[in-house]
């Protein structure tokens, strides 16, 4: 049944501290940094006024930071924080730890720019930077679907089959900043969507079953070595359990869907008039909104475009991007962020990869846009549509990647 | 302002900033504005040759400082520009590196870099304008933020013990520590021309008024009240000891020179160390020829 909610204008930011209060997180470990600020303001706002009884650590730094959380998290506790670019890149020691140790955190990764130069504004390097660190890693469109998937984002984390620390993305300032009406569930339905508290699987060691925590009780040592001996199996057990979350991301997706009324495509993948394209535009975050509004207007001109969203970034859904891809002659791939001396931007090795088993691959088309919080106007979407619908039955173009609205 | 450049109407100071990124980010009445004032008076006052300085800066409001100075300089990132200046001083002893950085950069994120520089002798100049607060970020309360103070992030108070830095820098083993207000412009600007003449690693605490931010949550009043509480609030007592000059809210802030003394610098005893091994490789390697 769907519950009945209150509208209540709330930034990107705004609408995630939202969602974390709900959730009753026991710890939040955080360093201010733009765009990610008005996360820890809000949610000191919330702890001053008594709101929550969330203890609240203000660090020195990122480093800190995930290192509390990872702490907090190894007793038992429910976890968030949240940062952005260089923020980020300060806990890459840390990123690792946390989903090695398999640790349910939840982190909202406001995406900026990386230094240098020194920038602000949202490009997608940050959390790019960190795919091959073993967090799920969903990109959100909007502050609505922000605070939906913080929400879900614990349930994800903390079931017993994945037990993975997720992030949750955001856009630097078009979501961060941007006031939307949000539709928010009451606390209630919240705390019975995502658990009142964290629960903390049982593991058997030494013929006893005991929590999988740090506990006086059963003493248990946290993190130690594992070298050639054992260290190939650990990987490899995270290899899956990220793969076979897949699942459970789509099933928190529609039972929260069932409950909120809201939905994300399948909660993996967002398509948009894909049924009969014959162009198509994949992107990640808040850029699909302008794609789609632009597949209207080109659709008006008799283009049969389309879009993918990719909401789930990993684990990667390569299955489903090819079946929902496939017989679509020609791809654009957006980019939001650089791999520099590779061959395009993160998102388009991904599609490239995986389409390549198809018997008629698609001609894909690789445009880096954004960088730095540069807008992406509707003009520029309708030229890329424009310039995919004239490939179609060509042949291949020298060159498939480029800047788009770049000055020379 | 720059009508004014554009009519052709300089200023003594000018040659020190670059013009073009003037008028500057920072918020009327905010202390930053001072400090670049009294260093630039310094450098001007000394005649140094500008093309021997570099200024670098972390991240945060001071931090753009390294954009206005018409000098090399190097704006780094969040908490390591101490780490980036001892790069530059290492590739290059010739250069004056001075640091200009905020109490969040410098002490929160990047705290270990300021001891071990100084625990070094590094030859740098740091100069730390404590507004007591991460300014840029909206007022979250840092390392320095006395007991009881309000930010953001402690609407209640802040709970958090804060650094005495004057002894924190004591401690590591800087061989200068000085600390001004933003009211004390000729002592600020002389002890900057000291600290410029000195080798080693030399510490100035500069407290600079945040009326935006820091001042409002505390209701300190507009710039000028808060210039006024400062003269009032502070008293000059120099060589105090280090251990006894915690900035606490309802005590006067003591200002002056705590430290003042010589040690061995770490780029001389690298320079040494150098000359050393060379002399030695080079009486081995003849000896090895004659027995040849
Ligand atoms: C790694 C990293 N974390 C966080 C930030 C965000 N940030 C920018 S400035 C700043 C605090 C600045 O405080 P302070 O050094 O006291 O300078 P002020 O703005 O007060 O002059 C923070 C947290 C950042 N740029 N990089
Ligand atoms: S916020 Fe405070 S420190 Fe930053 S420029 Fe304004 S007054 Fe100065
Ligand atoms: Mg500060």
């Amino acid at each position: 049944m769907i519950t009945e909610q209150e509208v209540i204008g709330l930034n990107g930011d705004e609408a995630v501290a939202y969602a974390a209060k709900q959730c009753k997180v026991d710890v939040v470990a955080a360093y201010p940094i733009t765009p990610q600020t008005i996360i820890v303001e809000k949610f000191s706002e919330y702890v001053a006024n008594g709101e929550v009884e969330t203890e609240f650590i203000t660090v020195e730094s990122e480093h800190s930071a995930l290192s509390a959380c990872v702490g907090a998290s190894a007793v038992g506790a429910r976890v968030f924080t949240a940062t952005a670019a260089n923020g980020l890149a300060l806990m890459h020691e840390i990123v690792y730890v946390a989903s090695g140790l398999r640790l349910p955190i939840v982190m909202v990764v406001v995406n900026r720019a990386l230094s240098s130069p020194i920038n602000i504004h949202c490009d997608h390097g940050d959390s790019m930077a960190e795919r091959d660190a073993g967090w799920i890693q969903i990109y959100t469109e909007d502050a609505q679907e922000a605070y939906d998937t913080v929400i879900q984002g614990f349930r994800i984390a903390e079931d017993e089959r994945v037990l993975l620390p997720v992030m949750v993305m955001l856009d630097g300032f078009f979501i961060s900043h941007t006031l939307q009406n949000v539709f928010v569930l009451p606390d209630e339905t919240v705390k019975k969507f995502v658990g009142e508290k964290r629960n903390v699987p049982e593991i058997e060691i030494m013929g006893k079953r005991v929590k999988l925590k740090l506990d006086p009780s059963f003493p248990l040592t946290i993190g130690p070595l594992a070298l050639y001996d054992y260290y190939h199996e650990i990987k490899r057990g995270q290899a899956e359990a990220i793969n076979s979350s897949m699942e459970i991301i789509k099933k928190v997706h529609d039972e929260y869907s069932r409950v909120s009324g809201r939905k994300y495509g399948d909660g993996v993948l967002d398509s948009y008039k894909l049924e009969d394209a014959e162009i198509a535009i994949v992107c990640i975050g808040s850029a699909a909104g302008t794609v789609k509004s632009v597949v209207n207007e080109v659709r008006e001109e008799g283009l049969k475009a389309g879009c993918l969203r990719i909401r789930v970034f990993r684990p990667f859904p390569a299955d489903e991007i090819r079946r929902i891809l496939s017989g679509i002659p020609v791809i654009g791939v957006l980019d939001r962020s650089l791999s520099f001396g590779g061959m395009g931007g993160p998102l388009q090795y991904e599609i490239k990869v995986s389409m390549y088993d198809e018997p008629k691959r698609p001609l894909i088309m690789n445009y880096a846009y954004g960088l730095g919080g540069r807008d992406l106007p509707p003009g520029t979407v309708k030229k890329i549509f424009y310039e995919l619908n004239k490939l179609k039955g060509k042949q291949k173009p020298k060159e498939t990647f480029k800047f788009i609205d770049v000055r020379e | 302002m720059n009508g004014l450049i554009e009519a052709g109407v300089t200023h003594p100071l000018d040659k020190y900033l670059r013009r073009e990124m003037i008028p500057h980010i920072w918020c009327t009445g905010c202390g930053n504005g001072v400090l670049l004032n009294c260093f630039i008076r310094a450098l001007r006052e000394l005649n140094l040759d500008m093309d021997k300085i570099v200024v670098v800066s972390g991240i945060g409001c001071i931090g753009r400082i390294s954009g206005y100075v018409n000098l090399d300089s190097f704006h780094t990132t969040h908490g390591r520009p101490i780490a980036f200046a001892t790069g530059v001083k290492l590739a290059n002893p010739e250069l004056q590196v001075v640091v200009i950085s905020g109490d969040g950069d410098l002490f929160a994120i990047g705290g270990n870099h300021f001891i071990h520089a100084a625990r070094r002798n590094m030859d740098l100049l740091v100069i730390c304008a404590n507004n007591f607060n991460y300014g840029m970020t909206g007022g979250q309360y840092g390392p320095t933020t006395p007991l009881t103070a309000r930010t953001m992030t402690s609407p209640y108070g802040n709970i958090e013990h804060p650094f005495n830095l004057v002894h924190l820098a004591w401690a590591s083993g800087a061989v200068y520590v000085a600390r001004w207000t933003a009211v004390h412009v000729t002592r600020l600007t002389e002890s900057i021309k000291k600290a410029l003449g000195k080798k080693g690693f030399r510490f100035i605490e500069v407290i600079t008024p945040c009326p935006e931010i820091y001042g409002r949550y505390n209701r300190m009043g507009n710039a000028l009240e808060i210039m006024k509480w400062l003269r009032e609030n502070s008293v000059i007592q120099h060589f105090t000891d280090p251990s006894k000059v915690d900035i606490e809210i309802g005590r006067k802030i003591v200002v002056g020179e705590f430290v003042d003394k010589e040690k061995p610098v770490f780029t001389d005893l690298i320079a040494d160390l150098k000359r050393k091994v060379k002399d030695r490789l080079e009486a081995e390697s003849k000896r090895t020829l004659t027995k040849i």
